[in-house]
């Protein structure tokens, strides 16, 4: 039957939010929520929030939110530490559902070594893992929030459940019925532009296109996605192959509906 | 411009509804039974077996549910349910006292008037009986007006089966004939072990002058049509109820649909010929 | 109604606009924007899309310069008239949990706006009646519908300068808007010949005190809508392809589409007629507090054919067969006549151009169609 949610409702919750490596961009999806964070804050009990205030990363989490990829050695045990102590672990942005940004040094075989040399003046005291992955390649998860970064709606919709004691749900439909609704005009029919939205999930609201800009797919993957034919179409607008792969590589590369649509474009 | 009255009523809108009793029925299925608060407005209330009510639940959502009591009852309307998704799951939290909204009744329910005089064959598989089993009710309350009762009910597992003691109650009843299948059966299942479509044999009824519902898995209830038909049944006798995905409960909002009918509001009851077409094709 | 043309210079399309405004109404009409025909809030005359055309293929749509005296030289744009009456997104109702535990529903009906909408095609006007036929006729009428369709007035201009993509004259819904407005305008070299097919329009047309037109300027006016028509060059085989749809449930056609078909959405999304919507809570954070929403859905997500636990339409093959045995086949169960009204939006606003004629035409040929 899975987790039981019926065990938040009527509760105050112990809140957790750790960190892994990223940007912190995610943990404003909290902080960003202005006066909700102070309702949320009266429904649930933050344990842990460093960016917040509380501070106490092995205290025992009804729900822990985890913002970051697994990028090195101590990330490796902190996550099963947290996994053990957490009733509920819900993986948020990029980072932590597909690697995001870091994954990119999955790609190639010496990626870690040759970017650590360029970047550090002293590379000897970077401990880092071959690889950047998510959250659910190492331990259970059970819920993602797909984004670069999440959303508030997002975050507290998925509170608001658990609150209820309902099972979350995520729409994994594809940005261009947002963009619709929104009566933008869609960039990539008007004005050639290699929009994502096609295969992209939703839940930003459509921001880059009801601006004029083309979607660049930092939502991940969505449901039943066609990225033969969104890479043949990028192709046909003018793109290059190699421009194709960084399209569908730029945040998400390590999601495999769209590390597979890279490559593919990649090895042409 | 089109004229249109300023005021019209609007299906959307739930009613508050008081639950009055909360039974659990076996490990998920449970029964809601609810009293609209407006007195009136529950008085109004009416409908028909196998009909339904979008069932609300604070700040979550709405769901489809088949209502089981009789339709002359007018102190409650009962809802049995089985927690199986979210909004179902979050009802099931619920007990007495507690407020819920439902608007209905919507769909179109079991011809119970073209059922009079007639053998009345009830065939559910699963945990889908609810709808049925108000037919039941509704059938041994009036007992004299029908032929007779026959029962075939299939699950899964024996320890699916919910309200056994009825079903011994109603077999114990003139002629009355229920017949229990389990695929799979626990210790000391005294009924056969296989499938419903196999209990189709051994029903006594006069197939010129029967009437067949089904309710259940879609292969199951393709499965009994087919066993009826090679009984020499008439396809317009053969009664379906399907479920499909719901919103809005009265045509508008598309999910419900297969092939060219609203299940919400051209259903849930079809007969066998409106459906045969597309039934049990992949993708409808 | 009906003959009885009048003619309105070019210059006083503003005249009208005032007369709409001062009527109580408020005007929505053509203009540029983002590269595109769009409706929105038309303050002035000068404001439509004059000396602008559409070069429309599918999955391409640019705008042109046209003839400048001509402010309806396109034949449409992403939406018309559809947002207007059936929100994109809307709030139903809301619930309250109130302190001794009761639950009170108030309804959120839109306000009572009076809107005009100018510009509207032949084929939006089809599709508005059948849009009208879903959600007003039935059983259970749409009160939301209803209150933003009594409140409609519409200005209809006849097509002159069909796209590559429409196919109205197939159809049997164009170019020429024969019923379901209240005024309807000829563009033409000498200003603008305004019928009337509503009271509503003919007191319009009264209060305006305008010319008659002469008879020859309007038969000239009619004679360019048809020739309008006659430049189309898609179509559908028939206007009724129910059976032939539902006789070619595994044609391979529908694997060959699913290979290019990227389950967007967008071509549901600009029908005129698709009617699909999702209903879901908004999460509030105060648990006594409800909000229920809708907004456009389509048969080409996941959730749309979700049923405990299970997705009946699971890939692109069954979504897409769901559109098209729809659109041109159960609706012709459910409505009487076809779900398509020739517009060519799901033409072009599909990102990979995906043509409906097109596929319609390959089953055709392949799956008994010529039977």
């Amino acid at each position: 039957m899975g987790f039981d949610y019926s065990g938040f409702a009527g509760r105050r919750p112990r809140v957790a939010v750790h960190k892994f490596s990223s940007c912190d961009g995610c943990q404003l999806a909290f902080l960003n929520a202005g006066e909700a964070l102070l309702a949320v804050s009266e429904l649930v009990e933050f344990v842990h929030f460093a960016e917040a205030g509380p501070v106490d990363p092995d205290a025992p989490a009804d729900i822990a939110f985890i913002e970051g990829s697994v990028s090195t050695p101590e990330e490796r045990e902190r996550l099963d530490h947290i996994r053990a102590h957490t009733g509920y672990l819900i993986s948020i942005g990029a980072c932590a559902t597909s690697g995001g940004l870091q994954a990119l040094r999955n790609l190639y075989a010496d990626g870690v070594d040759t970017w650590r040399q360029a970047v550090y003046a002293s590379p000897e005291y970077v401990a880092s893992l071959d690889t950047a992955t998510p959250v659910a390649e190492h331990v259970k998860v059970d819920l993602e929030i797909w984004g670069c970064p999440v959303n508030t709606a997002q975050v507290v919709g998925v509170l608001h459940d658990l609150l209820h004691g309902v099972q979350p749900t995520q729409s994994r439909d594809k940005v261009c019925l947002e963009c619709k609704r929104q009566n933008a005009v869609c960039v990539m029919v008007a004005k050639g532009m290699p929009c994502m939205g096609p295969v992209t999930q939703t839940g930003c609201g459509a921001i880059c296109p009801r601006y004029g800009r083309d979607c660049y797919a930092c939502y991940g993957p969505a449901e039943t996605v066609n990225t033969d034919a969104q890479g043949n179409r990028l192709i046909e607008l003018g793109l290059q192959p190699a421009d194709v792969t960084r399209r569908f590589h730029f945040i998400n590369s390590h999601a495999p509906a769209f590390r597979a649509a890279g490559n593919k474009h990649r090895s042409e | 411009m089109t004229e249109a009255p300023m005021t019209m009523p609007n299906p959307s809108l739930p009613a508050e509804a008081e639950i009055v009793e909360r039974i659990q029925e076996s490990g998920s299925i449970y029964t809601l039974r609810l009293r609209m608060t407006d007195q009136a407005r529950h008085a109004a209330y009416t409908f028909a077996p196998g009909q339904f009510n979008m069932v609300y639940l604070q700040g979550i959502g709405e769901v489809p549910i088949s209502i089981v009591s009789d339709p002359e009852d007018d102190t409650v309307l009962d809802h049995t349910i089985r927690a199986v998704g979210r909004v179902t799951r979050g009802l099931e939290q619920l007990g007495a006292g507690q407020r819920v909204g439902i608007r209905g009744p919507f769909g179109r329910g079991w011809p119970l008037d073209q059922a009079c005089g007639r053998d009345v064959v009830l065939i559910t598989g699963g945990l889908g009986c609810a709808p049925l089993v108000s037919v039941i009710n509704y059938v041994v309350k009036r007992r004299e007006r029908f032929g007779r009762l026959v029962i075939l009910q299939g699950v899964k597992h024996t320890d699916d089966l919910i309200w056994h003691e009825r079903y011994m109650a109603w077999a114990k009843l003139p002629d009355t004939q229920v017949l229990l299948a389990a695929d799979i059966a626990g210790q000391g299942w005294p009924h056969h072990v296989g499938l419903v479509t196999e209990l189709i044999d051994r029903a006594r009824f006069d197939r010129d002058n029967a009437i067949a519902m089904m309710c259940g898995p879609e292969r199951m209830m393709q499965a009994c049509a087919e066993a009826l038909l090679a009984r020499n049944m008439a396809t317009e006798n053969l009664w379906l109820s399907m479920e499909r995905n719901m919103h809005c409960g009265v045509g508008h909002c598309g999910h419900c649909q297969l092939g060219p009918h609203f299940v919400c509001r051209d259903g849930p009851v079809f007969n066998y010929t409106e459906l045969a077409p597309l039934l049990g094709v992949r993708g409808f | 109604m009906g003959k009885s043309h009048r003619v309105l210079a070019s210059h006083a399309l503003d005249t009208l606009l005032a007369a709409l405004r001062d009527d109580g109404y408020r005007c929505v009409g053509p203009q540029l924007r983002d590269g595109a025909i769009v409706f929105d809030t038309l303050h002035h005359a000068a404001d439509l899309p004059w000396g602008w055309q559409d070069e429309q293929a599918p999955g391409h749509y640019r705008l042109q310069h046209a003839d400048p005296s001509r402010a309806f030289a396109w034949a449409n744009g992403p939406q018309a008239i559809k947002p207007l009456t059936f929100a994109p997104r809307e709030t139903l109702w809301e619930s309250r949990i109130e302190a001794d535990g009761r639950m009170q529903f108030t309804a959120t009906l839109p306000a009572e706006e009076k809107v005009a909408v100018i510009g509207a095609r032949a084929c939006d006007l089809a599709a508005l009646r059948l849009q009208d036929q879903h959600f007003l006729e039935g059983a259970h009428a749409d009160p939301y519908y209803a209150a933003r369709r009594r409140n409609l007035f519409i200005v209809a201009v006849h097509c002159t300068a069909p796209a590559a993509t429409c196919f109205c004259a197939s159809t049997g819904d164009g170019p020429l808007c024969t019923a379901g407005f209240d005024l309807a305008l000829h563009e033409t070299d000498e200003g603008y010949l305004v019928d009337a097919g509503s009271e509503a329009g003919t007191a319009m047309i009264a209060s305006l005190s305008l010319p008659a037109a002469t008879a020859t300027r309007v038969e000239q006016a009619e004679t360019a809508v048809a020739a309008a028509g006659e430049r189309q060059t898609r179509g559908l085989p028939s206007r009724n392809l129910r059976d032939l749809l539902f006789a070619n449930l595994d044609h391979p056609q529908w694997d060959d589409v699913a290979a290019r078909c990227l389950s967007c959405g967008n071509c549901t999304a600009v029908c005129p007629t698709c009617f699909c919507h999702a209903e879901h809570d908004v999460p509030l954070l105060d648990a006594n507090l409800g909000r229920h929403e809708r907004e456009w859905d389509s048969c080409f997500t996941e959730g749309h054919s979700y049923l405990a636990g299970i997705v009946i339409r699971s890939d692109t093959r069954l979504r897409y067969r769901q559109w098209l045995t729809h659109k041109l086949g159960g609706w012709h169960d459910q409505y009487g006549r076809s779900g398509c009204t020739g517009c060519g939006r799901c033409i072009t606003w599909c990102p990979v151009g995906i043509d409906l004629t097109e596929e319609v035409a390959r089953i055709h040929a392949t799956g008994g169609g010529h039977d």
